[in-house]
């Protein structure tokens, strides 16, 4: 089994998942073990998307919206951190370490803060160890292509009933 | 609505660690409403039981969810009985009526509370449930205008305030206000003081719920021959 740790980064269209393009076009450097899913907005995480990702055997999860007062939908950013404080009584519950997730706040802007986010958590989860609930490789990988088509699915619905052309911002 | 609470993971896997493979039933009515037991939050605890079994080493367990409409009515059970075959536990994640009409239909299956029931309640604000009946069985809300003293008031007092009232709070609990204050504010804003004036007669306490389980019986609607308890 690789011992790289498994990130998963929910992100939200307008903010964080610009970021991580910016970061890309600036050619910055950041652990490679992430999975991004893009989503309409941070407040479209729910605590089963969370504790699916965890189940599944991924190491981390990072939630990435945006700034506090900056939300596209005014406050799904602050509904997502709620959520994220409920996912991690439930992970301490049973008995994983809650650190394995976490929430961050970034503008669209903020590529290099993407890029330090990133390095940070899978900093984070070296430290912390392989998941216990840890899959083998392929059907991870299968579980998360399960999680990345249904956050698909949302983004086109979301943009389809609001015949949104809006771009990032 | 009735207003429920989870109980935390490890208190559900002490209950079914005899078992192999337990099916988790949510209910689609109250619990549902008050963000405990509906689809959304069985799918929460079906993870969250998943993994702490998996971290128990108990990865042998299969934990299956599903969620009916109301498990209060034998007719919604029906649609789940084809579906509890095979499973050697039941978790109910319906109030207490619920698991406990599970368990009636299920002889054979052990059934257990996935979650605490609570009270009779309304949605105060996003995320806060307030308890406003306590199901005494004999409403004298009329009496008190629409301010319930057995339910509100610590002393359930019927001839308040008593002398623990403190600037419109209870002496019992500084956030909680006193019911009597309310009861006279609001009579006081009716034009109904004189209302309080007279006092209040004695409950019949043979109605509440200390005699057994109480029935409520319509014989216009019991039909024979219909229903599975006719």
């Amino acid at each position: 089994m690789n011992d790289e740790p498994v990130l998963l980064a929910f992100c939200c269209h307008y903010c964080a998942y610009a970021a991580a393009d910016m970061a890309g076009s600036m050619r910055l450097n950041y652990s490679s073990n992430v999975r991004v899913l893009r989503l309409p907005c941070t407040g479209k995480v729910e605590v089963n998307f969370i504790l699916a990702a965890f189940e599944r055997g991924v190491d981390g999860v990072m939630v990435a919206g945006c700034l506090e007062g900056g939300c596209h939908f005014q406050v799904g950013n602050l509904r997502a951190r709620r959520r994220v404080e409920r996912a991690k009584e439930i992970l301490a519950e049973i008995g994983l370490e809650p650190e394995r997730l976490e929430m961050f706040n970034l503008s669209s802007a903020e590529g290099p803060r993407f890029a330090e986010i990133v390095v940070e958590m899978n900093n984070r989860l070296v430290r912390l160890g392989p998941s216990p609930l840890r899959l083998s490789a392929d059907r991870m990988a299968d579980g998360v292509n399960e999680l990345e088509l249904q956050a698909d699915a949302a983004v086109k619905a979301d943009v389809s009933a609001k015949g949104d052309s809006h771009d990032r911002g | 609505m009735i207003v429920a609470d989870r109980k935390k993971i490890p208190e559900i896997r002490e209950m079914i660690k005899d078992h192999k493979r337990v099916l988790l039933v949510g209910c689609g009515t109250c619990v549902t409403v008050c963000l405990a037991g509906g689809e959304r939050e069985v799918g929460i605890i079906g993870s969250a039981l998943r993994m702490s079994l998996k971290l128990a080493g108990r990865e042998d367990v299969i934990v299956d969810e599903c969620t009916i409409e109301r498990q209060c009515e034998d007719a919604f059970i029906d649609l789940l009985a084809p579906r509890v075959e095979g499973y050697d536990a039941i978790c109910s994640f319906g109030c207490g009526a619920g698991v406990q009409t599970l368990a009636e239909r299920f002889p054979k299956i052990p059934v257990y509370p996935g979650l605490n029931t609570q009270f009779i309640g309304i949605l105060e604000s996003q995320g806060v449930w307030t308890e406003k009946c306590v199901g005494c069985g004999q409403c004298r809300l009329g009496e008190f205008v629409g301010i319930c003293p057995i339910t509100r008031c610590a002393k359930r007092i019927f001839n308040g305030p008593c002398g623990g009232s403190r600037d419109g709070k209870c002496e019992v609990d500084p956030d909680m206000d006193c019911a009597w204050q309310l009861i006279y504010e609001r009579a006081k804003a009716l034009g109904l003081l004189d209302k309080l004036e007279r006092i209040a007669s004695q409950q019949d306490w043979s109605m509440a719920q200390n005699t057994g389980s109480r029935k409520v019986v319509r014989e216009d609607q019991r039909i024979a021959g219909l229903g599975p308890k006719s």
